[in-house]
């Protein structure tokens, strides 16, 4: 029988742990959910952020936090460089040719960092680890409450940028009309790289958030890319509000799965909700009909 | 016109210089001719996948053995024949790590060491059966790996049966004024925690140790917050984890976090407590945690050589290396004293082998249904950020600190 005691803690504690997920799903809903890309890349990029933020502090002793002005530009750069150089030159256009190349790189990703980083569990100490927050008889970590405000602020200036700029016009035109956004002369190839350079960029933004309570390893991105995509379905594809509220649900989900089910069979309900939305409402919370 | 170069060659002279070359360019294959042929062993380890860090751990130490052992001249039995890797991936997958075996023994392996998890092993060794290979287990703890009577599967190190025995007896003689009366087990789903598990779960109400909780958890888990959480309300004297190196590590983390007081964190076969790593990147984490797991003798000369030849290759001198460098010379051992790359001999020197150059604290070698039965689990302690061997006596390096200081 579950302490009622617990109950809040545990609450609490799904919903920072979903503002995680959320994070890692803000850059997929634009990939995925506005470019209709399936990068299977992701969780791949996301280890690769990782270990930019681990290195970073290892090398330079640059926090974490810090690190948010150098990663996020730095994932930008390469996601630029991957969509313009690679993903868009090999796809030649075509969905299913854009899903093996991302699959591709995948294994390139996580094969490159078992030779150069071996396959060590990496993490790092930060002044801030073990410190937390007292909150409703919840002892909440430092670094998940920034975590669970950083996904926030992520996902409103996301949301703002895609709904106030030109480059957000221009990328939702692209999602809807291809060949019309061509013709009105959006340059297409470069507001898809930037599309996903964003998306990638949000990444750096997950890692920088993420390591200070967390470890990293060639395979870490395994454990969150289902996640991601769950969320990404959950919410809407291409919301953002609806990515963090996926991310939050699941997030609560799991927890309670994990404490009235055991730790084993808490993920349970996370694709049994994975099922049920795709079963009833398959554009998700917030999504709406193309 | 006249000619420039004219060197008619003559029969003799060209006899002569074919023979030469002849000499020249097949003398080396004469002496390859007389270098005996390499013996392969295959290594069959997860280098990728969830368990990905262990097996390349275990294929270092398995690398490691096989140098010293042809840098020390290799097989004298058999004319100095050196021992030659073939490397496999199981990928931390069962049925991968059965077919990677059969891939090796038709690529020529005389002998198989696999396979770092229980239930690879178990795959691994069933496959290396079908065709009577040798197959040496080096980690997997697993009874059942042992108790199917494969006469070609062999464990040098102990099983989970054994460190659960060893386990609860230290814990009795740690816990002899009876400051423990009650624990929670956290342990990871598959077959080692789930069987480490169950033994405990049995056998600590025969100590005076009434066991609140067992909970288990799945490989890889993101948050142990609602674990720590359980403890929190259940507040038992002593937690026990069994479970991989990536999951202890947040385990540990968030306990500290969450401000989890128990009396004593006690691992079995703990992924982490026993690893240098851990102890030098959460020294004030790991502080005081003991385990019951495998360790070498800090006596043995061996073994302080070896751990100090691996650290020299900038490695963590983990469980996993040693046993895995143990398997691969407990096989050579016997491959030595068949004089033969047969099976059928090999097997019979495994069964006969008395080996002792391991640098472990067991007893004398004796193989029972290919068990060895003198190898033995220790309890280890971090204690000011080194790891002690606590118990047994005759090999400690130190005394146990229990309870911990609050």
């Amino acid at each position: 029988m579950v302490d009622p005691v617990i109950l809040i803690p545990s609450l609490i504690n799904g919903l920072t742990t979903g503002a995680l997920y959320a994070l890692v799903a803000l850059g997929l809903t634009l990939i995925y959910g506005v470019l209709h890309i399936i990068n299977f890349a992701h969780g791949a990029m996301l280890m690769m952020a990782l270990y930019g933020v681990f290195f970073l502090n290892r090398l330079f002793g640059i926090d974490p936090y810090v690190a948010l002005l150098i990663v996020p530009p730095a994932m930008f750069a390469i996601g630029y460089a991957l969509q313009r150089g690679i993903i868009g030159r090999a796809s030649h256009g075509r969905d299913e040719n854009i899903l093996l190349v991302t699959l591709g790189l995948s294994i390139i990703i996580e094969n490159m960092a078992l030779y150069f980083f071996r396959s060590d569990t990496r993490t790092i100490e930060t002044p801030y680890s073990f410190e937390v927050v007292e909150f409703a008889g919840a002892f909440v970590p430092v670094a998940k409450v920034v975590a669970f405000f950083g996904a926030l602020v992520t996902a409103a200036l996301l949301w703002a940028f895609m709904s106030k700029t030109d480059l957000g016009r221009a990328i939702r035109a692209l999602a809807k009309e291809r060949k019309g956004a061509r013709l009105v002369g959006i340059d297409v190839d470069h507001v898809f790289a930037m599309s996903f350079g964003i998306g990638v960029a949000c990444l750096g933004v997950a890692a920088c958030l993420l390591m200070p309570s967390y470890y990293v390893n060639p395979q870490v991105g395994y454990g969150f890319v289902l996640i991601a995509f769950t969320t990404v379905v959950l919410g809407g594809m291409g919301s953002f509000v609806g990515a963090m509220i996926g991310g939050l649900v699941i997030g609560v989900v799991e927890a309670m799965g994990g404490l009235f089910l055991g730790d084993s069979l808490g993920q349970f309900g996370i694709f049994a909700i994975f099922i049920l939305i795709l079963m009833f409402r398959p554009t998700g919370l917030l999504g709406h009909k193309v | 016109m006249k000619t420039l170069i004219h060197t008619p060659i003559k029969r003799r002279q060209f006899l002569a210089g074919a023979g030469t070359a002849a000499l020249v360019t097949g003398f080396p294959a004469v002496l390859r001719a007389q270098e005996p042929e390499a013996i392969r062993l295959g290594l069959v380890h997860p280098v990728t996948g969830f368990v990905s860090f262990s097996g390349t751990q275990c294929r270092v130490g398995a690398e490691m053995a096989i140098a010293d052992i042809n840098a020390a001249g290799g097989i004298q039995s058999m004319n100095g024949a050196k021992l030659e890797a073939m490397l496999a991936d199981s990928q931390g997958r069962p049925e991968l790590g059965a077919s990677e075996t059969a891939r090796l023994i038709e690529g020529g392996a005389t002998g198989i060491i696999a396979g770092y998890s229980s239930a690879i092993s178990l795959a691994t060794s069933q496959e290396a059966a079908k065709t009577m290979t040798p197959h040496i287990v080096d980690v997997g703890v697993a009874d059942n790996i042992i108790q199917r009577n494969l006469e070609n599967t062999f464990r040098f190190a102990p099983g989970f049966g054994s460190v659960a025995n060893s386990a609860v007896e230290a814990l009795k003689a740690i816990n002899a004024n009876g400051d423990a009366k009650t624990a929670v087990i956290i342990h990871e789903e598959s077959l080692f925690g789930t069987g480490t598990a169950e033994l405990l779960a049995k056998e600590l109400p025969n100590i005076g140790i009434e066991v609140l909780e067992v909970i288990r958890h799945a490989n890889p888990t993101r948050d142990f917050t609602n674990i720590a959480l359980q403890l929190r309300s259940l507040q038992p004297d002593l937690i026990i984890p069994a479970n991989y190196y990536n999951e202890y590590v947040l385990l540990a983390r968030t306990l500290r976090q969450q401000r989890i007081a128990a009396k004593g964190i006690y691992s079995v076969l703990g992924g982490a407590a026993s690893n240098l790593q851990f102890v030098q990147e959460f020294p004030d984490a790991a502080e005081n945690i003991m385990d019951c797991n495998h360790w070498y003798d800090p006596n043995s000369e061996v073994a302080v050589q070896r751990r100090a030849a691996a650290e020299e290759k900038g490695l963590f001198y983990t469980y996993e290396i040693f046993l895995a460098y143990n398997a691969v010379a407990f096989l050579a051992d016997a491959i030595e004293r068949a004089g033969s790359t047969e099976n059928e001999a090999i097997i019979e020197a495994l069964n006969a082998s008395t080996w002792d150059n391991h640098g472990m604290p067991y007893g004398p070698t004796v193989i029972e249904n290919g068990q060895n039965m003198g190898a033995q689990a220790v309890n280890t302690q971090v204690q000011g950020g080194e790891i002690q061997v606590i118990l047994p006596e005759e090999f400690a390096s130190a005394e146990a600190i229990f309870p911990v200081p609050a």
